[in-house]
């Protein structure tokens, strides 16, 4: 079964050179299982790994149409932060920090978890407010959070230019030191690899394209393999829940938004925060491998294509520029987009629908990376117990028609 | 980036539109349950394929405009031109189809 790492595996296996087991295995599609996620994310495989570890539920199936970790986990920017504005982000975002600062041991899978600190860069007045107003509301959910000026930013980060003599002068910024970056693959796939050793299936390759309902319950779901019976359907597919859910007669307040990233070649690194900026619909970081990291805004319409485009490229050169003129030679590399699924009030959508059995972890646009194991952990409460968690209760679906909305705008948008 | 083919000015760079959402009759606000305005407001269709939609060609005629666009590969056509007509786009004002509206030039 599931081999142990440690570096004395490592170093024996590596010298032996193969040999190293599946990280998660194969298997034929079963009749019935207890649940059925749709998803193979890291909000789908987080939700199956704490089913089967805080709960016992193992016989479990994740089903992918791509493969584990193709959608918005595998194409993310990897930014973890908690310094939201509302009192119920906050303290969501804050037990999945804290769920990722022990991640890796937990797993014994190295997710490089790397706590550099999270910079949200202030240009005018009214987001000096409104970063005041998140630092004051992080502070009182215990988050390391606090407004600081151009000084001290240009002390963390010697490469900006905090001169006056920008268009857009950096006036302050929101410092958040527990925030940084994530190997997001190492991420699923260590869930991945924590689900199957205890007995969860994993199936790639395994498209959902019908979900049995019958007097208003969920009876199964019908795939490109065949036939599944069960009680449970759990919906994980961000970007394409909309049209999962319709599988279900339910409908989802959600467009499908691509969103794009780059990345530069590798240079020595030099850059050690977060740094993003609202303003300006750009944010940047650097690996361990030193690639600068960009992402921006999404693209300005719904879409399920994820071509890259010029215009992206461009805007982002143009606003990166500003902030560190000294990068002004640097090549980029690649550039991609994930999809997104944006809603109206920039806050995720957990927990029941109108059919009985049937749950939505969705609405996680362009920032539920970093929400993945505290998602996993109260859905797979919810499932167990059938009762809604403290932490997500202000996210239901039906807020919607309640006229409920959360509000998150304004850390959100562009945030990450 | 794809173009859009404004009924005004002919294909146009989708740059210089903005996207205005899906095109769908706003229900009348007189009679309406909440539930409905609420539905109306915040449910999408969010389809993969072809939907019709409404952009506003600001660098060009700065007229609202219906056409239909496949979410999937971003081609473009003109919408059908029975197909209905645009949002309101002031309380009060008149529906009309692309055609009606040049006519009231
Ligand atoms: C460029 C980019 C940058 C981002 N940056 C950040 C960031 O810095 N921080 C952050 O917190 N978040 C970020 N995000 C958002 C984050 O990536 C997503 O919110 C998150 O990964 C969603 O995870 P998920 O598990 O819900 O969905 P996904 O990882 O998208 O997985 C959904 C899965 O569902 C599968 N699926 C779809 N339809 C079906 C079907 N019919 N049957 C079976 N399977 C199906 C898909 O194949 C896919 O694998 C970013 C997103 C993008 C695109
Ligand atoms: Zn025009």
């Amino acid at each position: 079964m599931t081999a142990r790492y440690s570096a004395l595996s490592l170093l024996s296996r590596g010298l032996r050179g193969r040999n190293w087991p599946l990280v998660w295995r194969r298997h034929e599609l079963a009749p019935t299982y207890d649940a059925v996620i749709i998803g193979a994310g890291v909000h789908g495989l987080a939700a199956a790994y704490y089913l089967a570890v805080n709960h016992g539920i193992r016989n479990v199936a994740v089903l992918d149409r791509s493969y584990l970790g193709g959608g918005g986990s595998g194409r993310n920017t990897a930014i973890i932060r908690s310094n939201y504005l509302t009192p119920e982000g906050v303290r969501f975002y804050d037990r999945s920090v804290k769920l990722y600062e022990t991640l890796a041991s937990e797993l014994n899978f190295n997710v490089m978890f790397s706590q550099r600190g999270h910079l949200t860069l202030a240009h005018n007045d009214s987001s000096l407010r409104t970063m005041r107003w998140r630092a004051e509301v992080n502070k009182l959910q215990g988050v390391d959070s606090e407004v600081i000026g151009p000084d001290e930013i240009k002390s963390l980060v010697p490469y900006m230019d905090v001169s006056a003599q920008t268009r857009y002068p950096i006036l302050g910024a929101l410092y958040h030191p527990p925030g940084g970056i994530i190997r997001h693959d190492a991420v699923n796939w260590g869930y991945a690899r924590g689900a199957d050793a205890r007995g969860v299936q994993i199936h790639e390759y395994t498209e959902v394209v019908g979900i049995d309902v019958e007097e208003g319950r969920v009876r199964g779901v019908q795939t490109s393999r065949g036939h599944i019976s069960t009680p449970v359907v759990l919906n994980c597919t961000a970007g394409w829940s909309s049209l999962v859910s319709r599988l279900a007669g339910v409908r989802l307040p959600i467009s499908t938004h691509p969103l794009q990233a780059a990345v530069t070649e590798p240079v020595k690194v030099f850059l050690n925060t977060v740094v993003v900026s609202g303003t300006l619909h750009v944010y940047v970081s650097q690996t361990d491998r030193g690639e600068l990291v960009f992402g921006a805004s999404t693209d300005p319409y719904p879409s399920y294509s994820t071509r890259g485009s010029l215009e992206f490229t461009e805007e982002l050169a143009g606003h990166v520029l500003e902030l560190m003129p000294s990068i002004a030679a640097l090549r980029v590399l690649r550039q991609w987009a994930g999809l997104c699924d944006m809603t109206p009030d920039f806050s995720p959508i957990m927990g029941e629908t109108p059919v009985e059995g049937f749950l939505v972890d969705v609405g996680w646009g362009t920032y539920g990376f970093k929400a993945g194991p505290v998602a996993g952990e109260a859905m797979a409460e919810l499932v167990a117990t059938g009762k809604t968690p403290d932490l997500i209760s202000s996210f239901p679906l039906s807020r919607f028609a309640d006229g409920r909305l959360v509000g998150e705008k304004g850390a959100a948008a562009v945030g990450h | 980036m794809f173009r859009i083919p404004c009924p005004y000015c002919g294909p146009r760079d989708a740059t210089e539109f903005r996207h205005q959402g899906e095109s769908r009759n706003r229900p009348d606000p007189r009679t309406v349950t909440r539930g409905q305005w609420r539905a109306y407001l915040y449910e999408k269709d969010n389809v993969a394929g072809w939907t019709r939609e409404n952009w506003y060609h600001g660098v060009g005629c700065r007229r609202f405009i219906s056409v239909e666009r496949n979410t999937v590969t971003n081609e473009t056509r003109p919408a059908a031109a029975a197909a209905g007509a645009v949002d309101p786009v002031l309380p009060g004002a008149e529906a009309g189809a692309p055609d009606a509206d040049s006519t009231r030039r």
